[in-house]
Parts: structure tokens; sequence; C-alpha cells
């Protein structure tokens, strides 16, 4: 192979400190970079709630202003949804996928990593709002013609729109990325029936994305073409229709929930099995009810809509089809149940919450069944029986799950045990907490508490249940504090553990506690769908335990690091103000960025061997 | 996209890449002139004006036939794996239906 | 332990499907990429014919004008995919040839277009007031006609009839009635979704011409683009007759339908 490579800046071959981070693509580093910063920004997120909920706390009060209300529940929406979740889902795509299908990095370990850069982009992007001039405030789905350049005259909605155009890119590349390694970097015999559950949902899930995210792109399009040039996009007065925006936004923002929701099931499904000694229960049917919830997913965007008018043929095939999707989650619920039947169970912290889950994201269900019926929903549409709905399936569904995959995986990615009374105190507060939170939503909203306002009249018999709102939400922060302080002090210095402390039964628990660079010594060869539980207890014939153990692999050739990602990342960012401020600056960045994507083309993966230094 | 998880199912692990007779220039000057032939027949389609409605799925399908001639034979998606095929299909079969649905949805059908 | 080497990637990695990595990436993205057009098309049919103003797509579309680069982005794809197997049979100066001519026909589509908007921007409507054909008229030449009542011989004179200014004139001893009605994004919902998705079309092919053009230079660095190195064009390839099809589907839907009174 001849030298092609582009010599702006030599490559960083063996970077070490702050440089060796900046410059990996090694998929754990990046699923770890993935971890933290989401979480921060997740910590952001909960402390917008509770200045959202300290304002709500009793009648009449002017903790923050009407104006400042808007940001925050914006904000609040925005970022748990696009900076929290879903890049937690991704900390867990990165870190977990290749260990789980027996491979060795991902399919791009570059594009990895310039995923991970451009997702740092888009919430900069979005959070600089907060100190230039204000942060958006239309709400998380952003309806026109609020968000039109009329009702909106400040920089707020474009920090938004840019915002999300920039984490859609990042969003994409890593869809693309997990679509292909999942596809054509499984070991020997991992058939796609032997797949492990998380792995087959981040599948379904990325799939979505890379359907979904394009919708959304040119929905941020058309309101920014309306913003910019004056276009009649959402223009009443030249014939615009705001309910268009309205539907490109649910036909991506139903998938979107999915894209939430599934990755959070697959934790769970991995969780469950291996803290009840049995393997899940109706593993077929919990894939295909997983492909069926991906599927269905697109025929039932209009539910968000049933107040707006499209006629009793929309809302009745919209109710009926939105019915119809409670059936394979429910059939996931049952196959979660049969798994912990009779088996037997151990109590963990990551257990805990598996089952705080099934228990509350059930009744998260059984809400959103009821404003499945468009005359139903009629008396719940954008009161708080609506975000009660919503916390129940996205905070106690999506986030409990989370935490039950960090408690997981914690072991396998830091190398070390957590505390184990510190994470069960964090659940039960967290339990308790967010029952306090979301449960009294379902009452006054129900009593006719809109959404999205910024205070209420003490006449109104709602003071008592936000009082309990908001007491909830600050023993979840509480709860938080705990996890926070398990998690820094175990890092540091917790227990080391061991390569299998859970009796795992997928591969990732096969090799050393935390995995060498590499992953595996020796590509493993898949016998059966729990191929490490089942060679653990001798079930695989051909197979002794692999173990990776040696962390030794000198001739094992990595991919190496490289700029080029984070480069073109900041060309997205600079181009991204630039869009906002000022059109030449978003002409330095685009012209940052190709400068990137052509040096990024050149430049191997591995530098030819005589450049490589000899170590060890 | 349910399908293209389980369309790779049908063929994972040792399935090569399939090369069945690969296309010759000849092969793709010919689809070549029919594109042009297609083209030329939809603009005079278009001056029919006793067609009426009728040009609707004449167009319709004259230009399906173009769409599928340049991706069987130009994107060689007729000598390439099912995967690829499905992967795009998945796209564009969606894309239709969210199209028109979206139609129906603002009463284009009545 | 030691034994294995498994750089598992550059072109020639062992993959579980047998498939190339970044060709699969490439056609998943084409399929993420006709969700992207098909929201674009779909705002322009759910849009059709609800402009509140003129001028509507009868008023500045040239069907064979359209004709003509049409057939130019299509020869082009003939061209790109004689210029792969030009490649894969090992004649580099073929390669060269057709690869350039892709480039040129692209350049040349993106010319078509340009000279297009600008066109459809400064349309100008110019109307005989005693043309025999005034039956034929599409409604905006009707309105710009209508202005022909103020004519008066040898004189120049203006009238405003709704948002236009129509000239009524005398030329070689007939009397003209004369106005701008250009179209652009913001004129009516039919300017704003026309060129918002010829607009993302054009940016697709500026990009697939230069990309094209990239890999024309770089097929002179040695072994920058060989026979056995093909992947490069071969992906470059797909991306261009992608932007093709999502061509044939806009001159349907958009020009021959536009043209179309029925709906
Ligand atoms: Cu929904």
């Amino acid at each position: 192979m001849t030298t092609l490579s582009f010599p702006i800046i030599r490559r960083p071959m063996h970077p070490t400190g702050v440089w060796s981070w900046i410059t990996t693509i090694d998929h754990k580093r990046i699923g770890i970079l993935y971890g933290v910063t989401a979480f921060a920004l997740f910590i952001l997120g909960g402390i917008e709630a509770l200045l959202i909920r300290t304002q709500l706390i009793g009648p009449d009060r002017d903790f923050v202003s009407a104006e400042v209300f808007n940001q925050l529940f914006t904000m609040h929406g925005t970022t748990m949804i696009f900076l929290a979740i879903m890049p937690l889902g991704a900390a867990f795509f990165n870190f977990v996928i290749p260990l789980q299908i027996g491979a060795r990095d991902v399919a791009f370990p570059r594009l990895n990593a310039f995923s991970y850069w451009t997702f740092l982009a888009g919430a900069i992007i979005l959070n600089a709002s907060w100190f230039l001039g204000g942060a958006p405030n239309a709400g998380w789905f952003g309806y026109a013609p609020i968000t039109g350049q009329a009702f909106n005259p400040g920089h707020g909605i474009d920090f938004w729109i840019i915002g999300l155009q920039v984490l859609g890119i990042a969003s994409l590349a890593a869809a693309f990325n997990f679509i292909v390694t999942i596809i054509n970097m499984r070991a020997p015999g991992m058939t796609w029936m032997r797949l492990p559950l998380f792995t087959w949902m981040t599948f379904i899930t990325a799939i979505l994305l890379v359907l979904a995210f394009p919708v959304i792109t040119v929905a941020l399009i058309e309101l920014m073409f309306d913003r910019k040039f004056g276009t009649n996009f959402f223009f009443t007065p030249a014939g615009g229709n705001p309910v268009l925006w309205q539907h490109l936004f649910w036909v991506f923002g139903h998938p979107e929930v999915y894209i939430l929701i599934l990755p959070a099931m697959g934790i769970v499904s991995e969780v469950l099995p291996t803290f009840s000694k049995k393997p899940l229960f109706g593993y077929p049917t919990v894939v295909l009810a997983g492909a069926l919830i991906g599927f269905m997913g697109w025929m039932v965007w209009s539910h968000h809509m049933f107040t707006v008018g499209l006629g009793p043929i929309a809302n009745s095939v919209f109710t009926i089809t939105t019915m119809a999707i409670a059936v394979p989650t429910g059939i996931k619920i049952f196959n979660w149940l049969g798994t912990i039947w009779k088996g037997s169970l151990d109590f963990r912290t990551p257990m805990l919450f598996a089952l705080g889950f099934i228990v509350l994201f059930t009744i998260g269900g059984i809400s959103g069944v009821m404003h499945s019926m468009a005359s139903s929903d009629a008396q719940q549409q954008d009161t708080y029986f609506i975000i009660a709905h919503i916390h129940y399936v996205l905070f106690s569904g999506a986030i409990m799950a989370i935490m039950a995959g960090i408690y997981y995986w914690f072991p396998k990615f830091s190398g070390r045990m957590y505390d184990e009374r510190m994470g069960k105190m964090h659940f039960v507060l967290m339990f308790i907490g967010q029952n306090l939170a979301f449960f009294p939503m379902h009452f006054y909203g129900l009593d006719g508490m809109p959404r999205r306002i910024y205070t209420y009249d003490a006449d109104m018999g709602w003071t008592a249940l936000n009082a309990l709102s908001t007491s909830g939400a600050y023993l979840i922060a509480f709860s938080f504090f705990i996890f926070i302080f398990n998690m820094v002090k175990s890092w540091r210095k917790g227990e080391k553990a061991a390569n299998d402390p859970w009796d795992g039964r997928t591969l990732e628990w096969s090799i050393p506690s935390p995995p060498p660079e590499h992953n595996f010594d020796e590509i493993p060869t898949v016998h059966d769908r729990d191929d490490w539980w089942a060679r653990k207890r001798g079930g695989v014939k051909h197979g002794v335990p692999v173990s990776g153990g040696s962390g030794e692999g000198h001739a094992i050739h990595m991919p190496q690091p490289s700029f080029w990602p984070i480069v073109v990342s900041i060309g997205l960012l600079v181009g991204a103000f630039g869009l906002i401020y000022n059109v030449a600056v978003a002409g330095i960045g685009g012209g940052i960025a190709m400068v990137g994507i052509y040096a990024w083309a050149f430049e191997p993966v591995n530098e030819p061997d005589e450049k490589q230094p000899a170590h060890h | 996209m349910t399908q293209q998880a389980h369309s790779a199912d049908a063929h994972h692990a040792e399935a090569a890449p399939v090369h069945t007779g690969h296309p010759t220039p000849g092969t793709y000057f010919k689809v070549a002139m029919a594109l042009t032939a297609i083209t030329a027949l939809e603009v005079v389609v278009y001056f029919f004006e006793w067609l009426s409605y009728g040009i609707i799925p004449i167009l319709v399908i004259l230009s399906l036939v173009k769409f599928a001639l340049v991706a069987m034979f130009y994107m060689h998606l007729r000598y390439d794996h099912k995967l690829f095929s499905t992967m795009f299909v998945a796209g564009l079969v969606l894309a239709l239906l969210v199209a028109f649905a979206l139609l129906a949805l603002f009463k284009w059908f009545i | 332990m030691a034994q294995v080497t498994a750089a598992s990637h550059g072109e020639h990695e062992a993959t579980t499907t047998g498939l190339n990595h970044r060709k699969m990436l490439m056609w998943a993205f084409l399929g993420s990429d006709c969700m992207f057009f098909g929201s674009l098309i779909a705002t322009y049919l759910v849009y059709k014919g609800k402009s509140k103003a003129g001028p509507f797509p009868e008023d500045v579309f040239s069907i064979p004008v359209t004709s003509v680069s049409t057939f130019v982005l299509l020869m082009s794809s003939m061209s790109m995919v004689l210029a792969y197997a030009a490649l894969t049979r090992g004649n580099m100066k073929a390669f060269r040839i057709w690869l350039a001519s892709t480039v040129i026909m692209g350049a040349t589509f993106l010319a078509f277009q340009t000279f297009e908007f600008y066109e459809f921007a400064n349309h100008e409507v110019v109307v005989e007031c005693n043309d025999p054909d005034a039956a034929d008229w599409t409604d905006l030449q009707a309105k710009v006609g209508s202005a022909c009542g103020s004519f008066v011989a040898g004189e120049e004179t203006e009238v405003t009839i709704g948002e236009y200014t129509v000239k009524v004139f005398e030329e070689d001893g007939h009397a003209v009635a004369e106005t701008t009605a250009g179209l652009t994004p913001r004129t009516n919902l039919f300017g704003t979704t026309f060129f918002t998705l010829t607009g993302f079309h054009g940016a697709h092919v500026t990009l697939g011409v230069i990309w094209l053009l990239s890999l024309f230079f770089f097929s002179f660095r040695k072994g920058g683009v060989t026979p056995k190195r093909n992947l490069d064009v071969d992906l470059a390839a797909l991306y261009w007759h992608f932007v093709d099809v999502v061509w044939i589907v806009i001159f349907t839907v958009v020009y021959l339908f536009g043209v179309f009174q029925g709906f």
C-alpha cells in the first residue's frame, strides 16, 4: 500500500493525556466520552427541571419570569431528548455493541469519533443560546408559527434549528456506523437469532434514526428558510400551513420516541435474564416485537395532532394504529415477566432498576393507551396528564433503564465495582421521588392544568399536588447526588472488578474488565444464543471459555488515532455559528470542514508498518 | 425496515458478493437509449391534451421505468447483493408511503 | 495469542456478510436520502396549486429546455457507468475521458439550472393585445392583457393590475402589454417549494461534481485510483446515479405535472 497521507499535521501515532482523548477512535473511549458528556447534560436538563418545579411549587410565584420559564421548558425537553437520552444510548452502543458481537471496533472508527465531536458541537450550539440573547422558547416541538420570525424575532429559535441540524448529522453518522457494524462485524457463528437483545434493539434504533432524521432535517430547513429568506412554508397569508410543520415534526417525532425507548428495552432485556439466572423468555418474540414496534411507529404520528381537526377519518385511523402499537409493547412486558418467573432472582442494583422500569413503564404505557383514543385525548391534550405520560415513559422508562445499564456495565468499563449499598439507596430514593413528582400530574392534568403555563391561580385547587410534584423532583435530584458520589468514588478506588462479576451471558463478560484496547485476543466463534453462559456450563461442545485474559496482542493492529474527525466537527461548529450570524463565517466553517474531509479521505486507517514505532 | 433485518438474516455469513454476469458497455448504451426514448415519450405525451387525466398514470409509469432502469443497471442492483436493494427500497417505499399519507391528510384525493 | 493480525479495516477486510463496509454505508445513506427528498417532494405536492398569487408553473416552465437538461443528466449517468466499467477493465485513459465527460455534463446541468433560476426570477410576460389566440392565455397573461384597455396610440401607459405594474405601448403597429412577474422563493408557495426542492437537488449535483472532479485529479496520483482500488469510484458513481434518479422523479412530478392543469 502506498502512502497517501495528507501531510498537514503529523498523525498522532501514540498520543498521551488529553490528546489521546481528542484523537481517540477507540469505541470504548468514545463510549465513555459520550456517557460522561451526556450525563453532564442530563444534569443540566435536570437543573432546568428543578427551576421549573421551583417556579410551580405554589400559586402566583415569580421565581422566574414567564419568558425565562418558556426557555426553561423548551431547553429542558430538548436537552433531555437530544442531549441526554439519545447520547446516553449512544454511549452504550459504543461501549457495548462491538464487545457483544465479538468485534475489535466499529466499522468506521473515525466516523465514530466524528459523531461524538459533532454531538458535542450541537450541544454547545444549543446551550450557547443562553448567553447570546436567550434560549429557544417555543417548546421542544417548535410549532409554527410561534417559531416564525414575526413571533420570535430573537436568535433563540435559530440556535434551536441549527443545533438540531448539527445533532442530526451526529446521530445519522452514528446510526450508519452501527447499522454496518452490526450487519457486517459479527463474530463467526453470531447469527441474527443469536444476537444479544441489546444489539438487536440498537440495530432497530439505528434503522429508525436513519429513516426518521431526514424528515426533521427537511422540516428544520423549511423553518429556517422561512425565518432567514422569507419563504412561505408556514406563512399563512401566502397560503402556507402550519399544520404541515406539525406533520413533518411528528413523522419524525414518533419514531423518535422509539429511538429513545428501544435501547432502554434492550438494556432491560440484558439485565433481567442475567439476574434471574434464566435465558430471556421468548427471545424470538421479543426481537419480533421490537421490529414490529419499529415498523408500526411510522403509522401513528397524527395521534399528537388529534385536536388539530384532521377530521373523523384521520382521527379514527390513527386511534386504531396507536392502540395496536400497544400490543407488541405488551408482548415485551409479558416476556420480561416470563423471564423473571421462577428465576433465582438476585436483587442487585441493575436488577432493581430493571424491575422498576417494568412497573413504571407499564404505567406510562397505560396512560398512553388512554390518550390513544382521539375522544379521550381531546380532554388530555396539552395538560399535565401528557406530561405525566411522557415522564413515565421517558424518565421512569428510558432513564431507569439507562441507570440499570450504567450499574450493569460499570464493572466492565471502569474495571471496578460500584458500591452496592449506595446503588440501592439511589434506586429507592429515585423510585419514590419520581412517583411523587409524576403521579400527581395525572390528577391535576385531568383537572385541567395546562402544560407550559408559568404560574396558576390559588383558586384552581392545584396547589397541594404541585407542591408534591416539586418535592418529588427535589428527591430525584438528591438521589442523583448519591449516584454521582458513588460513581466518582468507585471509579477512583472501588474494589477491582472481576472479568465476569454477574455471571453474564454475553461476550463482553468473557474479556478483562476493563477490556484491552483490541478487546479480543482471538475473535470468538459463537455456537449458542447465550454463548458465554453456555460455554461456562459446558453447553457448547466445541468451546472452551475464551480467555481474553492476557491483555496482550502485540501483532493486532488497531486503527490509529486521527485528528481529522474533530477538525470536521469544529468546521461544523464554526459553520453553524456562521449560519446564525454571518455568512462569511459560515464559509470559513465550511472550508475547515472541507479540509478535514479531504485530509480524512487521504489518511489511511493504518499507517504503513515501517512508519509505526515498534512498541514493547 | 424489518424486512431489511430479515433478508440480511437469509444470507448472512458465507454469502460472498454476487457477480452474475457483468453487464457490458453495450448494455449501458442500450439503457441510455431507453432512457432517452422514454424521456422523449414523456414530453410528447405531455403535449397530448386529449389524454387529460390519463397522462398521470402514463407519466408515473414511464418515470418509474426510468428509475428502475438506472437503479438496476447503472447502480448494479440487479447484479449486487440483495441486502443493498433492501436498504435502498426500504427507504424508497417508506418515503412513498409517508408522502402518500401526507397527501391524504391534506385532502389531496378527495 | 499474538498470532492474529487483524487490521480488520480497509479494502480487503473479512466481513460477516462478505460485503464491503463502505458500500453498505453508501446504500444505507441512499435509503436515508430517499426520505430526505421524499419529504421535500411531499411538501411540494401538499402545496401544489395552493399559491395565492402568480406566477404559476405554467407561466414559467419551459418543458423543451428542461427536457434538454434532463437528457444531459441522464447521459451523464451513462458516462459515469462507462467510466467505472473502463476502470475495472484497466483502461485508465478511457476511464479519465468518461469521468471528465460526466463532470462536464454535470456542470452543464448546473448551468441549465442556474439559467432557469435566473429566467424565473426575471420572468417577463408580454402579450399582444389583439392576439387571436387570447382564449389560450394563462391566467397571468390574461391579467396582463386586461391592461390593454388603457392603450393610447403612440404613448406608453402604466397600469397597476393587482401586484403587477403593466406597461402598455405600441410596437410594430400592435398594442402590447408587458410586465415583469419574477418568481423567487418569496413570491408564492410555488416559488418557495420549487426553489427549495430543485435547489437541494442542485446542491447534491454540485457535491457530486466536486467529488468526481476530486477523483479525476486523484487518478493522476500514483496508486490513487487503480483498477483494483475502484471502490472510491464505485461509491461516487452510486451517489451520482442516485442524484439522477431523484431528477427523474422531479422532472415528472414538478415539471410535467406542474404544467398539467388537472390538479
Ligand atoms: Cu407518538
